[in-house]
């Protein structure tokens, strides 16, 4: 087979193609475009400036409000990073696609030993202020932003994973397949790295809420609180303050962003 | 001052080119399985976002660990001063060059991007062991090619002591590094260690020193060239003496593990319910790896045999590839302690993840572990017939004037 | 010399220029350099951000130092942005009106590209056509001048 034809085979344009690319077009600009009018008439003036550590972006996940079986704030960061656009090959096994799709949230349950107590709540990238993950990485893709947001400059990735053993959370994803449709806000490709940013690009743009946090709160949970931790007032550090939380895996030191209560 | 002679390796053209043929079609297919990896993507590999180094992984530690154990057996001639190995030292030099060669290309080939290799060349993050290794992995080649031109060219001979001291710090640094990959990992139950990085040194006497025996072995044997036993001898034991060694850190690195209460879980997945781990352990590592070579090396008849100290050296790699394969897929297969005290029903990546990570080798990716093998044994197969790096004669009187 | 290398001669001279004749047939993208007729600036008579031969020069620097400015400082306030080039330079299909992507054979960027035998790693990862869903400053393109966007950060009219 040759490999350059089947390169261009994938970018020529057929009907079908066309057709998948219109409908995907005009079904998220139908969905997303009253959000994105409304967006951009809020806050949201994109940034023209660098960031600083005046802002430190951080998230509180209330386990007691975490609903066992709901999935809305996995399936609302799959639809805003454009993870629900990639597919299951074929000849792949279900079960081996969900070990090997993109997965910056997921939902773990959990039963305590002694008491059998069973509990659930969503699982991200930690954001810590020591990560690992950066750490390890050889050319510095993995880093930390000012603003304390863990992501990866996948420009300089080369996909060597060590950032995915390095991760104590397991909240890394590695691109197993090639990607055919991608969301301008949310860039992937093939044989890079990658995690839950945080939602950059709504932040980025003067937006202040990250997808997984509006979904929950639209479902009616409000189990995840983001904002600013450097901020006494906002709505995260005033969540923090009221309840008992912690992180998990405290014993490493990390000193993660998310924070967890209830568990 | 007796002067020893050194020879191209000349068995007959047919068998020469017949051998290369075959490790070259291996080589090639290997290449065509990296080809079609990076083409497809990793997910007709074995691998998943939960074990993400596999197979080719566990090829390419364990040939880099092994060439520099390979350069072992200069080291003993030029920097603690043992004459009888100082004519063993040009294949010593030649066999790390080309393991290290063959391991790297495994590890590149597997990257994610490997067309990227050039910014992970030229961008660095020196806080990652990673990036360190890149600077030790080539700082090798190019030191041991210095200490190889000053063992055969005579002008620099004087100068193959310090070379060879400078390549012996280099190459225990290297391990050391390979090593620490995962000694510094914290996230991980199996890793998280201080004793993997001199583990991993000691590893790398023993599996050096087995590849070189047998490369040494097969040369002479199919050249008809004298080997005495005096040398055979004195390197048999010496490898019995490293895997001892081996065994020794093995059992250290389990027995501190199961003294914390916490490592429990992990150690009885190792030792007990791990399926392929533990049975990569107890039957690859440590019957087959160490027990049964160090039985033959240094039982009264068998040790004597040369078909049995090969098998012994074939054993101690298998071990190694079964030690390789334990340590670093198994300590991914093993969850990770995000909630101590309680049991993850689902981890999110569905239920048949939920506890212990799948993962079963792909050929792919054996293919293209084999294929670096070939290629190491290439180089090493052109390198002793167009140069010369075999000593003439290694009988009895050569090696050692003073035997009976 | 001999008439076998004479015609050896004539014949390497014969086959040579028969190559490099069906060759420069071949790239007759060279005229459709940017194709011009294949973008919105042709159509709509919008400018782009910087004059053609500086663009054509420096395009790929100007894109590599915006990628580093919205990665590592979240600096998305710019004309320089692969999203914008995009939504000027993609064509849309005239039957329906959709767009095609932009580095497929004979659009916009191929144009110049496959002359060049320079890869578009880009759109390995990014989009290739315009998806309505990222909100940007509006109307930059067509002034190109940073002073304008800090203007409007800052909120002063200019």
């Amino acid at each position: 087979m040759n490999k350059r034809s089947d390169q261009i085979q994938i970018e020529q344009v057929d009907s079908s193609r066309r057709s998948f690319i219109g409908a995907a077009v005009g079904t998220s600009a139908a969905v997303l475009a009253p959000g994105v009018v409304i967006h951009a008439l809020a806050d949201g003036q994109p940034r023209a400036e660098a960031v600083t550590a005046k802002v430190r972006w951080g998230m509180m996940v209330d386990a007691n409000k975490c609903a066992g079986d709901c999935t809305a704030c996995v399936d609302a960061c799959d639809t805003e990073n454009g993870i629900d656009l990639m597919h299951k090959p074929e000849g792949q096994s279900d079960e081996k696609f969900v070990q090997q799709k993109p997965s910056w949230m997921r939902k773990v349950k959990l039963k305590d030993n002694l008491t059998g107590r069973q509990s659930s709540l969503p699982m991200l990238c930690q954001h810590c202020e020591y990560p690992p993950c950066v750490d390890v990485c050889p050319t510095g893709a993995s880093f930390r932003r000012a603003d304390g947001i863990v992501l990866v400059d996948r420009h300089d990735c080369i996909g060597c994973r060590y950032c995915m053993m390095a991760c104590p959370y397991h909240a890394r994803s590695f691109l197993h397949d090639t990607v055919t449709v991608k969301p301008t806000r949310a860039p992937r490709g093939k044989g890079c790295v990658e995690s839950c940013n945080f939602c950059v690009h709504r932040l980025d743009n003067g937006e202040t809420t990250t997808a997984c946090q509006d979904a929950c709160a639209k479902d009616g949970h409000k189990a995840i609180v983001f904002g600013d931790l450097n901020d006494p007032q906002s709505p995260v550090s005033q969540a923090l303050k009221d309840q008992p939380n912690r992180q998990i895996r405290a014993d490493l030191q990390l000193n993660t962003g998310v924070r967890y209560s209830g568990v | 001052m007796r002067k020893i002679t050194f020879r191209e390796w000349s068995i007959d053209n047919g068998r020469y080119w017949a051998l290369l043929a075959i490790l070259a079609a291996i080589a090639g297919i290997g290449g065509l399985s990296a080809l079609y990896m990076e083409h497809e993507g990793h997910w007709v590999t074995g691998m998943t976002n939960l074990v993400v180094w596999g197979t080719p992984h566990v090829f390419a530690v364990f040939l880099i660990v092994a060439a520099s154990g390979a350069l072992n057996v200069a080291s003993i001639g030029s920097v603690f001063g043992k004459t009888m190995y100082k004519p063993l030292a040009r294949l010593s030099g030649l066999l790390a060059i080309a393991l290290l060669i063959g391991g790297l290309l495994v590890l590149v080939l597997d990257l994610g991007r490997p067309d990227r290799l050039i910014v992970a060349m030229t961008t660095y993050n020196f806080k990652s062991i990673f990036a360190w290794n890149i600077y030790l992995y080539v700082g090798f080649m190019v030191i041991v090619a210095a200490y190889l031109w000053t063992m055969m060219e005579r002008r620099v001979n004087k100068h193959s002591r310090t070379v060879g001291l400078f390549a012996f710090v280099w190459r225990l640094a290297l391990t050391t590094g390979t090593g620490s990959i995962f000694g510094f990992l914290v996230s991980r139950q199996a890793y998280d260690s201080a004793v993997l990085a001199p583990m991993f040194i000691i590893m790398s006497f023993a599996y050096g020193l087995a590849f070189y025996l047998l490369v040494l072995m097969f040369a002479y044997n199919q050249e008809g060239r004298p080997m005495g036993d005096v040398i055979v001898n004195r390197l048999k034991n010496l490898l019995g003496v490293f895997v001892a060694a081996v065994l020794f850190f093995t059992i250290v690195y389990h027995l501190t593990k199961l003294y914390g209460t916490k490592y429990h879980g992990v150690e009885s997945f190792f030792l007990i319910h791990g399926g392929i781990y533990t049975m990569a352990f107890w039957v690859g590592q440590i019957i087959l790896g160490a027990l049964i070579p160090l039985g033959i090396l240094y039982h009264p008849a068998l040790g004597k045999s040369r078909s049995w100290i090969a098998s012994a050296c074939a054993l101690v790699i298998l071990g190694g590839l079964a030690g390789m394969y334990f340590i670093i897929i198994g300590g991914q297969a093993y969850p990770l302690d995000l909630f101590p005290g309680m049991t993850v029903i689902d981890e999110g990546f569905g239920e048949v993840a939920a506890n212990i990570a799948p993962y079963s080798p792909s050929l792919p990716e054996l293919l293209l572990g084999l294929g670096g093998v070939a290629v190491a044994m290439l180089m090493t197969t052109v390198g002793i017939r167009v140069l010369k790096f075999l000593p003439e004669s290694l009988a009895d009187k050569v090696v050692d004037p003073h035997s009976a | 010399m001999t008439s076998a290398k004479r015609i050896d001669q004539t014949l390497f001279v014969v086959l040579f220029s028969a190559v490099v004749g069906v060759l420069s047939g071949c790239s007759s993208g060279v005229e459709g350099l940017g194709n011009r007729e294949g973008s919105l600036a042709g159509e709509s008579g919008r400018q782009c951000v910087k004059p053609r031969d500086e663009i054509r020069r420096d395009h790929m620097e100007l894109i590599k130092h915006q990628r580093d400015e919205t990665v590592r400082k979240g600096i998305r306030a710019s004309d320089h942005k692969l999203a914008s080039c995009i939504e000027c330079h993609v064509r849309h299909d005239d039957d329906e009106g959709q767009p095609v992507p932009v580095n497929a054979p004979g659009q916009f960027c191929a144009s110049c590209h496959q002359y060049a035998a320079v890869g578009l790693a880009c759109f390995q990862c990014h989009a290739t056509v315009p998806t309505d869903d990222v909100p940007h400053a509006p109307a930059t393109a067509s002034h190109g001048l940073q002073g304008d966007v800090i203007a409007q950060e800052k909120g002063t009219e200019q």
